[in-house]
This record gives C-alpha cells, sequence and structure tokens, in this order.
C-alpha cells in the first residue's frame, strides 16, 4: 500500500485528475445554469421536469442521450482528422487547468511559467476547431473555423497584454505567487490596485477572454443564424458534446485565471477571516462562478458583433489601450521606486 | 486584371437554413466573406392557392387558403380578400364591421411585426428580445383566440361580415393589452433597437434607395425605410381607415441612412405605436350594430372582375378577382408584398458579407408561406 502511493507516476495521474473530477460535474452544472439564467432573463422557466427540482437533472439526461446517439462521421470527411479534432479541443482547454490554483495547497503543477503555459498551451483549442472544421469537408464548417482561428489569434495578443502588466507588477509567472501577493482584504486584489490601469488591464483581458472562448457578442464562429452551427456543423452525439465541454471547460479556465490574475484567487476577500485551503477552494470556485454567470448574462443581452467589427474591436481598440496601460503601469513602478 | 481573379464559392444558403425564415435556398456566390451575387430560389412552399381558389365551390370558401398566404398576418388577408369580394358584389358593410375589422387587422400587424423584430433580432444573435416579442405577441394571439377561436389562421373577416362579433370582455381586454405592451415597445428599443452593436451590425447595410425601391415594386415598411411616405391606409383608404389619426413613419438619417436595415427595422416598431393610436381610437369609438347583417345568403357576383389592394404588414397585397357570374370565383390572383420585396435582395446585398446577407434578408420579412402561395 505505502509503495503504491509513493509511486510517482500513480500521484502525478491522481493529482491530474482532480481538475478533471471538478471539469465534468461542473459543466454538467454550468450548462443547467446556463439554461437557468436564460430562462429567467426571458421570461421563461426553462427545465423544469427533469429529476424534480428545477430540472436539475436535464443535463445529465442530455449527456445520456448523446452517449447513446449514432455516431456519424460523413462519409466525404477526412475520417481521422475528424476524429481527432473535438479531443485536441477539449485537450487544449483541460491542460490549462494544470497550472491553475484551486487552493492554496493543490496546484496540478506549480511551475514559475504558469501564467505563460495557461496562454500558450489554451492556443492548443484552435488547432482542434481548425482541424474540425476542415476535416468536416462542410463550407459552413470551413467558413466558422477561419472565422475562429483569425478570432482567437487576433484576440490572444490584447489577452496577453493584458496579463503581462500583471506580470509586472508582481515580477513573476507562477500564479500561486500571483495569488498570494494579493493577500488581505479585498483591496488588495490587483483589479483594485494602481486604480485604474489594473481595473483597465482587467476589462481588457475579460472582453478579449470572451472572444477567445467563443461566447456573445464575439460568438461568430458559431453564428447559428449565418453559419449554422460553424465548425461543429457536421458534429453529432458525444463528438459534438465533447466540443460542448470543452466550451464550457474553457469558459472557466479564463474565468480561473481573470481571478487569480485581478480578484485574488483562492484568498478569502476578508483578510485573514474565513481562509484555509478548504476556504480557498470556496473562494475560488464562487469567484469563478461568478464570471461564468457574467458570461452567460453578456450572451443572453447582446447580438453578436460582425467579422470586421470584430478584428476592429481587437486590434484598434483593445490593443492601443492595452499598449498605453503598459507604459503608464512602467511608468507607475518607476516612480513610485 | 482577371487573371488575379480570387476563387469564388457558391455556397448554398438553405433551404434548410436557420435564418432563410423558412424554405428559401440562397445562391450566393461568395468572393471570401463578400457576397458576389445572391440568386433566391423560392417554390419550396408552392401550393397552388390560385388552382385551389378557382376549385372552390363558394367564394366564402377561399377565405381559409387566404389564411394560409403569409400565415403571420392571416387577418390583413381575409380583410384583402374580403374587400376585394365585396367590391365584384357591390355591398357595403356596416360601420361596426369595418371598425372591428380594423382592431383586427392592426393587432394583427402587431403580432407580425413582433415575429419580424423578434426573428431579426435573432438574425443579428439576439436571443432575448426574441422571446419578450412573443410574450407579447401571445397576448395579442390570446385575443383572437377568445373572439374567433383560432390562434394562427382565423377565418374571422368573412364576405360581407364577421363569422362573430367581438366577445364579451374584449374591449376591456384590448385596453389593457394597449396598456402593457406600450412599455414593452420602450424596453425593446432600450434591449435592441439602440443597442450599439445592433446598430453596428444593421445601420448603412443593405441600403435601399428610394428609387430602385420603386423600380423593384418594393412596398410597406420596406418602401417607407427608404423614405417614401407610401402607406395605402392613407393614400388609398379602404375599410374606414380615412377616420384614424396616426402618422407614416418614414426612414430617417439620425443612426445610419434612409433605405438601410436599421430603418427597415425601426419603421415597423414605430408602427407597431401607430397601430395601437389607431386600435385606441377604433375602440374608443365602436357602433354597434349587427356583424353579419350584410353577409349574402348565396354569393353570385356579376361578371366582371375587381382589384383590391390593402396595407398589409409586409406591403402591398392585392386581390384580382374575376367573377364569370357563378358561385366560385373563375380566377383569383394575389400580389403578394413578401414576393415583390424579395425580388430587390440581390440588388441590396451585393458587396455585402455574409453576415450582413442575413442581415439584409432578416430586414425584409418575408414570410415564404405568401413568397411561394
Amino acid at each position: 500500500m505505502q509503495s503504491i502511493l509513493e509511486n510517482p507516476y500513480l500521484i502525478a495521474v491522481l493529482v491530474a485528475l482532480v481538475p478533471l473530477v471538478w471539469i465534468l460535474p461542473y459543466a454538467l452544472f454550468a450548462i443547467w445554469l446556463e439554461r437557468k439564467v436564460s430562462a429567467h432573463m426571458q421570461d421563461r422557466l426553462g427545465p423544469m421536469r427533469t429529476g424534480g427540482w428545477h430540472g436539475w437533472a436535464q443535463t445529465i439526461a442530455d449527456m445520456i442521450k448523446l452517449l447513446l446517439k449514432e455516431d456519424i462521421i460523413p462519409s466525404k470527411s477526412e475520417k481521422w482528422l475528424f476524429i481527432l479534432a473535438p479531443y485536441i479541443v477539449f485537450a487544449g482547454s483541460y491542460a490549462a487547468y494544470a497550472a491553475i490554483p484551486f487552493t492554496s495547497v493543490y496546484i496540478g503543477s506549480n511551475i514559475s511559467v504558469g501564467v505563460f503555459y495557461v496562454v500558450a498551451v489554451s492556443s492548443l483549442v484552435v488547432v482542434g476547431i481548425l482541424i474540425g472544421g476542415w476535416a468536416s469537408n462542410n463550407k459552413w464548417s470551413l467558413l466558422g473555423a477561419m472565422r475562429s482561428a483569425a478570432q482567437i489569434v487576433s484576440y490572444e495578443i490584447p489577452s496577453t497584454l493584458a496579463i503581462l502588466t500583471v506580470v509586472m507588477v508582481v515580477g513573476t509567472l507562477n500564479l500561486q505567487e500571483i495569488v498570494k501577493s494579493q493577500e488581505g482584504w479585498f483591496w488588495n486584489w490587483f483589479v483594485f490596485q494602481k486604480f485604474p490601469f489594473l481595473f483597465i488591464s482587467f476589462l481588457i483581458y475579460f472582453i478579449a477572454s470572451l472572444a477567445e472562448v467563443n461566447r456573445t457578442p464575439f460568438d461568430i464562429p458559431e453564428a447559428e443564424s449565418e453559419l449554422v452551427a460553424g465548425y461543429h456543423t457536421e458534429y453529432s452525439g458525444m463528438r459534438f458534446a465533447m466540443f460542448f465541454l470543452a466550451e464550457y471547460a474553457n469558459m472557466f479556465a479564463v474565468s480561473a485565471v481573470a481571478v487569480s490574475l485581478f480578484f485574488g484567487g483562492w484568498e478569502s476577500p476578508f483578510g485573514t477571516a474565513l481562509s484555509g485551503p478548504a476556504w480557498g477552494v470556496f473562494w475560488f470556485l464562487s469567484k469563478g462562478l461568478f464570471f461564468i454567470f457574467v458570461q452567460m448574462w453578456l450572451r443572453w443581452t447582446l447580438p453578436r458583433l460582425r467579422v470586421d467589427q470584430l478584428m476592429y474591436t481587437s486590434w484598434k481598440v483593445l490593443m492601443p489601450f492595452a499598449f498605453a496601460n503598459i507604459v503608464f503601469i512602467g511608468l507607475w513602478m518607476m516612480f513610485s521606486h | 486584371m482577371a487573371e488575379f481573379r480570387t476563387e469564388e464559392m457558391v455556397l448554398n444558403m438553405g433551404p434548410q437554413h436557420p435564418s432563410t425564415h423558412g424554405v428559401l435556398r440562397l445562391e450566393v456566390v461568395l468572393d471570401g466573406e463578400i457576397v458576389v451575387n445572391v440568386v433566391p430560389h423560392i417554390g419550396y412552399l408552392h401550393r397552388c392557392f390560385e388552382k385551389h381558389a378557382e376549385a372552390m365551390t363558394n367564394y366564402q370558401q377561399v377565405i381559409p387558403y387566404v389564411d394560409r398566404m403569409d400565415y403571420v398576418t392571416s387577418m390583413n388577408n381575409d380583410l384583402a380578400y374580403a374587400l376585394a369580394v365585396e367590391k365584384l358584389l357591390g355591398i357595403q358593410v356596416p360601420e361596426r364591421v369595418s371598425y372591428i375589422r380594423v382592431i383586427m387587422a392592426e393587432l394583427n400587424r402587431i403580432a407580425s411585426h413582433l415575429i419580424a423584430i423578434g426573428t431579426y433580432g435573432l438574425d443579428i444573435g439576439a436571443f432575448t428580445p426574441f422571446l419578450f416579442c412573443f410574450r407579447d405577441r401571445e397576448l395579442i394571439l390570446d385575443l383572437f383566440e377568445m373572439t374567433c377561436g383560432a390562434r394562427l389562421l382565423y377565418n374571422y373577416i368573412w364576405v360581407g361580415g364577421l363569422s362573430h362579433d367581438l366577445p364579451h370582455g374584449f374591449v376591456e381586454k384590448a385596453r389593457a393589452f394597449i396598456k402593457t405592451f406600450r412599455p414593452n415597445i420602450k424596453e425593446l428599443n432600450d434591449l435592441l433597437s439602440y443597442n450599439k452593436i445592433f446598430i453596428d451590425r444593421t445601420a448603412n447595410v443593405g441600403v435601399l434607395p428610394a428609387d430602385v425601391a420603386i423600380n423593384y415594386g418594393v412596398t410597406g415598411p420596406m418602401l417607407r425605410a427608404s423614405g417614401v411616405r407610401w402607406d395605402l391606409r392613407k393614400n388609398d383608404p379602404y375599410s374606414l381607415y380615412e377616420r384614424f389619426d396616426f402618422e407614416i413613419p418614414v426612414g430617417t438619417n439620425d443612426i445610419g441612412v434612409v433605405g438601410d436595415s436599421w430603418n427597415r427595422y425601426m419603421v415597423r416598431v414605430r408602427e407597431m405605436e401607430q397601430s395601437l393610436n389607431i386600435i385606441e381610437q377604433a375602440l374608443d369609438n365602436l357602433p354597434s350594430g349587427d356583424v353579419k347583417s350584410a353577409i349574402p345568403k348565396r354569393i353570385r357576383p356579376p361578371v366582371g372582375e375587381a382589384y383590391v389592394r390593402s396595407e398589409s404588414p409586409k406591403g402591398e397585397l392585392g386581390f384580382y378577382v374575376i367573377s364569370d357570374g357563378s358561385g366560385s370565383p373563375f380566377r383569383v390572383k394575389a400580389r403578394s408584398p413578401s414576393f415583390c420585396n424579395l425580388s430587390a435582395l440581390p440588388e441590396i446585398s451585393r458587396g455585402a458579407m455574409v453576415a450582413d446577407l442575413v442581415a439584409i434578408l432578416g430586414s425584409i420579412d418575408i414570410v415564404l408561406g405568401e413568397v411561394d402561395r
């Protein structure tokens, strides 16, 4: 028994399983929440029957339905790439969890370049989307995938620039260190520091992250009224569910980064009160879920931008502000020392 | 330049596509994301309306078919057809009938515009306004259901009269609807009409100049959005519309330019307000009388022909009825606004992006049941 627990490979697998154990129930919950949030915003009730209380089992039932569906691979598609694409997308968003600090004692891998790793590895998603869109051999899918690639690549730049400002202030890329440096009451959170520059950084990061996870008003790659369903038009059953799961996993990943960088991560907002490893998980997840809620709120309120307007927003609005922000924070740090 | 041309792609939009508003197929020639040409292919919903009309044994029997042309504006279709046959017969309907017809037509106009506005929001990617619109439309359908039992295809306006008089409590319920609906238009404006993203997506998109609109025979809100103050309820009044006081909203240059998609959308929103005014006036001055007194026992019009045009929510809806003196119509030809309005689509969408094409098509507000008949 002792020897099994000391096996480093087994421990690595167990540590890696923790985010997965979180992602699956979280995704089920978030999909249910999305339906409920949208329903209540639209004067509806949403699912009410399945499972009894407010249709809590609806997404579980949906998942079972998707699992049991016939696995359709279009005959003219590029078969292996078609099969591979959803897994690459999911792997990209799942891998990002490795460097996210859930609490003071748990982080998948406490690497010194944590933020850099998260930004880099989540770019893998776009590869999967491109493969999926191209392999489907469908014009709508291809258009969606091309848009997606253009969008994600161009929004990564402002989001990285926004992250950079925090890195400048803390002087480390390690997410655990970044969270620890926001210790104390909530006014120590970076979003309230160096006001208003880090707050602007947060806004830029949040807007860009919406685009990175293809949420409204930037859900252009899967704009159902234009592109049917974008890059996942031809996908059905469990493969479609993988895309879905990846989207929700990604939503939480970007929220988690926002929380860690700007909102104190697992730190309690009330100084040392209500803090500790267990409270850390609580604070981290509730802050993360709050941003999930904001993403849903925006989705059910705003219309969708057009491709060129999307590019305009990224290159001509967010980018100059992000650069100016870096300059101002640099000056602030120079003169405050 | 010819050898540097980039490769064009032909994309079939529809007949199963979320934003072609039914079974319309658009053959789109694309250069990247830019639309080079659009060819609308229609006929997927052709139901031989004219042949059906000729095969009926009675003029009244055509009305349920007329209902099914533009199925979201059935009252207006009934009204236009009834007016055409009444003109052929030379009968005058009681004032109460005309007033009720106006109330129903205007309520139906609001319901139709709510669908146009809601689905337009959906085309642009805004989900919530769509459900808000349907929530309000539900109240109108409740009024119709209470009047004639049907919620979509009413068969309510008959030649010479109506199938039922207004039920007890209708007037109060209609007033209550007006009271709840007025603030909802403001809510809709806050949520969608003046939303920055919505304006970015629709203003200056698919501009239809007034002369082009007239050349294509475009009518209704689409023509008015191009700045032409033309509304048959004012310009060629029927069913006592001359007694009501209302304005004709036209396109403006406030946001975007006259004739763009945003103006086409906004004209509909403003028309709903005017329709509420008309309904209020009609409810205030509703005369008494028997709604069935003028319904002829046998409809056998003299040999001849009649054309009546009316302002349906989509535009000018005309019925051309020929009688050979028998009990059934010799020919019923419908001039449908959706069909003529759709014909302007290729003209205004060349050079637009795919996303704009959806915005332009949505702003035309077609119903395929009426395009194909």
